[in-house]
Parts: C-alpha cells; structure tokens; sequence
C-alpha cells in the first residue's frame, strides 16, 4: 500500500466548488532510464486515476511517463451531497490502491 | 554581471558536474503533431475555452506544476469532457488525459510533470458537443546546478 | 575533450565581477526557500502537496513499529513523539560523549536501534532512516535551530568551519566561493542559496525523492568534481555540524522541498 495525501474538505456549502488534492508515493519508473548495468530499467508507472463521488466518478485521468513520481494531480468538483469519495489508482502490474475521504454538505 | 549568452549559462552549468544521462530518442514535434492528429482526427482545433499555465523557465525538468483551467461553467449538456496534455521533445508525445463531467463545476486540473528539454506543450480540450480547443505554452528546462553523480 | 577550461575565465567572472554579496551576515541570512520560484514554495508550504510528508507518514508508523532483539518501538520508550521530540532535531548534530565528538539525527536513531531495540541500524540513505529522521525533524518544524552553544562542540565546528572555506576539486572551489561570495546569483539556471540547511530530510525535485544533507552535499562536492566524502565520515559531520551552527536562529523547514 503506498503512502498518500489526500485533501478533500470535510464541510462545504451545497453548489460550491471544492478543490480535492492527491498526492501517492510512487517512482513512476518511465521505462526509459538505464540502470548502472546499462540494461533498461522496465516502465512502471500509475496509468491511471479515477475519482467518484458516492459511487459516480467525478474525475479520472490517464497517467503517462512523464507525470512526475510521486504523482500530485487536484481537481475541482461541486459539492452536491453529503457522503464519500473514493480515490483510486492503478499501476501497471494491474494492482488498485483506493483511499476514501468523507465530505458533509451543507 | 557578465554571462554573455544562455548557451555559455547552459555550458557551464553541464560542466559543473551535472550527469548527463544517456537519452533515449527524443520525440520530435512532428510526434506531438500526429499525437494530437490521432486525439482529434481530421477535425478543425479552436483557440480559446482552456487555458494551459506553466512556469516559463522551470525550476527542475523533474518536477514542472502544470495547470490547465476550463474557462466554461459545466453544465449536463454542455461541458469540457476530455483535457489532453501532449508535449514536443520528452520521449513520449503523451503527457495525461483528464476526463471531466458535468460535476467539475469550474474545472480546474492540476498535476506535476517531467520535461527533458525546453519545449512547447499544447492542451487539447474536446467539448460535450465534439468541438476541440486549445492552449500552448513554452517552457525553458535548464539543467540543474550540482546534481547527483 | 576537457571543457571546463572553456568556462574557467567564466567562472572567474562570476566569482570576481558584479557587487559582492559578502558572507551570510545574521542579518541578511535567508532560507533556501526564498530562493526557490513560487510554484516550488507553494509546493513545500502546503502539506498535501509536498512529497516530503510521505516520508513523515512512513516515519510515523516505524516510530510505532517494534523492533529487534529488545521487540521495543521508539514510542515505547519515547511515547507520544509530537511531545516527546519536540524541538530535538532543531539540536542536531549535538555531541554524544559515547564517541566524544558530534553525531548526526541519523546516527543518533541508529544508536538508539543498536543500543535500545538491539536491531540492525538502518543503511546510510535507507528509505527508513530517512522516513524517521523526517517524522523527528517535523516535530521541530518553525522552532529555532540551536545548534552549537556546546564548548565541547567548538573544535568540531572550526574543523567544519575549515572545510567549507578550502578550496576543492578540479574545479577548485569552496562552498564559500558560491555560498557565501555569490548567493542569489544564478549557477546554470539555477539561484545559488546561502547554505542554510534548516530542512533536511529534502524532498529535492531533482532527486524525485527524500534525501539527507550529506546526500546533498555530495552532490555539491560532485559539482565541483572533488571526491564525495563517504556517508557518516567525520569530514561530514563536522561540515552538518557548521552548516546547523552557521543557520542558529533561522527556522527548522523539514521536510522542505528544494530544487
């Protein structure tokens, strides 16, 4: 299970938008550097990123090697009901890491 | 202060023990042009709706905040759906692909990218109605000073 | 084909040419931070965004983890670290009269794990090492350094003190030379900062990853094409040791985030 920041503000009023920050620990190995054998390190990397909102995705984004590691991706959303959101990502070996964070609206 | 033109800035800064690593073939802008191509087809691309911002000179190739803003309230029938980001000279054309809803609101998408050279970077935005817009920048990547070794 | 002869006359000029900014006074020292773009400082000021609180996280949960022969975690003994190590790494690197001279954050925690938690100290660099010195350090985040009030320390300190004004490396420069005699000019594309090292663990953006000074400083020595000292010699403690004294007062930042 790797390491992650998440930002998601706990209250909000019904209809503001609200800024969710992510951060994940990971190398995001581009597949592209050499390792001190001069043989190629694989790719590994989180390809992609979904985000729901009680069960609805919200957000999602595909990933590609030049996202930097540690991938810190934010985006908006308008806070419409009370409840929780769901954070996943997906690396290359197909392996799902999903973090929840709980909003109430007012 | 005398440091007559970038290319020495640049010279001496690759000197002061810098590691050049080996590069893999780099992308041409060629490349992101047929990136972009297979995004969008053969359909005509409009300035304006997204706005792509990017530091001017990075501070590290490694890690460049990019933010793309949708000047375009979402509404259900009427929203950006897709953001893609492409760049010129990283070895992949590809940088992300954002898929908005309806439910962003103003949408606003940050992330933190790596660029391995100075280059342009270009967001295509495809709206709920098909149409594509688009934003550029250019960005200066330096090497950095005293890197590992 | 050797190029650094091209740029020495360069070098010189960048070395003798425009207004001398002087030594680091009390008064005009600044925090690396200041020197980084606003996009860099809002990624270390915001505490989702900077990389360095996953190595906080990870250093949270080996404090609470036993280990070793003893089967004992550092919150056994320490309890709660938020009370107990408060304002400690602000103190480091402090004398140790085991060894009778200066020790680093980090070797203080590995002497802990041989000494208390009879384990096998963590590797120079290590990912856990690194991820407990951080957790330590933030809880010393806004707090003064105080480093180097010790008189057993004094002797220690000129010997750092030495070190950072001798000259090295093919490129025959000391820290000074940048540091001191022309911080806040550009090196390459890159501002030269005081050498304040309030921060450590980084997260440097170059790295893409969690580092110690002497990481950091190697990189430095590398910079100037002199040999790096080896991890935990006493060349480099000594020079962490005047680095902390020579930043007294200035704010503890870990974990920063630099480029």
């Amino acid at each position: 299970m790797a390491r992650t920041l998440i930002n998601v503000p706990p209250t909000a009023k019904r209809g503001e938008v609200i800024e969710i920050k992510t951060l994940i620990s990971h190398p995001m190995e581009t597949g592209f550097r050499t390792g001190p054998d001069g043989a190629l390190i694989p790719r590994d990397i989180i390809h992609r990123f979904v985000c729901t909102y009680n069960g609805e995705e919200i957000f999602s984004a595909d990933l590609f090697p030049a996202i930097t590691a540690n991938p810190f991706i934010t985006f908006t959303t308008v806070a419409t009901e009370s409840g929780e959101l769901a954070l996943s990502w997906t690396d290359d070996k197909g392996q799902t890491q999903t973090e929840t964070a709980k909003i109430t609206v007012e | 202060m005398i440091l007559a033109t970038r290319r020495d800035i640049l010279r001496t800064g690759a000197a002061l023990g810098t590691l050049l690593l080996v590069r893999p073939v780099m992308a041409k802008p060629a490349d992101m042009e047929a990136a972009i191509r297979a995004f969008t087809g053969t359909a005509p691309i409009n300035s304006g709706k997204v706005e792509l911002v990017l530091p001017a000179l990075v501070e590290n190739g490694n890690s460049v905040p990019l933010t793309v803003n949708v000047a375009h309230w979402m509404e259900p029938n009427d929203y950006m759906k897709t953001i893609a980001i492409f760049n010129e000279k990283n070895p992949q054309p590809n940088v992300a692909i954002f898929h908005l809803t309806p439910r962003a609101g103003r949408a606003t998408v940050s992330t933190r990218i790596r660029l391995g050279d100075s280059q342009k970077l270009t967001a295509i935005a495809q709206l709920s109605d098909g149409s594509f817009w688009s934003d550029e920048a250019e960005v200066i990547v330096t090497l950095p000073a005293c890197a590992e070794s | 084909m050797s190029v650094w002869p091209r740029f020495l006359p360069l070098l010189t000029l960048l070395i003798v040419a425009g207004p001398g900014t002087g030594s680091a006074e009390a008064d005009d020292r600044r925090s690396g931070f200041d020197f980084m773009g606003p996009q860099t400082q809002a990624m270390q000021s915001d505490d989702t965004s900077n990389p360095g609180m996953l190595a906080v996280l990870e250093g949270e949960e080996l404090w609470n983890r036993k280990a070793g022969a003893a089967d004992k975690s550092c919150a056994d003994c320490h309890g709660d670290a938020t009370r107990s190590m408060r304002g400690v790494a602000a103190h480091y690197p402090a004398f140790d009269t085991g060894t009778g001279g200066p020790i680093n954050l980090d070797q203080r925690i590995n002497l802990c794990r041989e000494n208390k938690q009879e384990a096998e100290p963590f590797p120079w660099e290590s990912e856990e090492i690194l991820a407990l010195s951080a957790f330590v350090g933030h809880q010393s985040r806004g707090m003064p350094v105080q480093v180097g009030d010790d008189s057993r320390l004094a002797g220690f300190i000129k010997q750092g003190d030495d070190a950072f004004h001798q000259k090295q490396g093919q490129l025959n420069f000391s820290c000074a030379d940048c540091h001191d005699a022309n911080w806040g000019k550009h090196l390459g594309g890159s501002v030269i900062p005081q050498a304040h090292a309030t921060g450590y663990p980084i997260y440097r953006l170059e790295w893409q990853s969690v580092g110690s000074l002497q990481r950091r400083l190697r990189n430095c020595m590398s910079g100037v094409r002199a040999e790096p000292y080896s991890y935990g010699s006493p060349e480099f403690v000594e020079l962490e040791l005047y680095l902390m004294s020579r930043s007294r007062g200035m704010a503890v930042e870990t974990p920063a985030v630099r480029p």
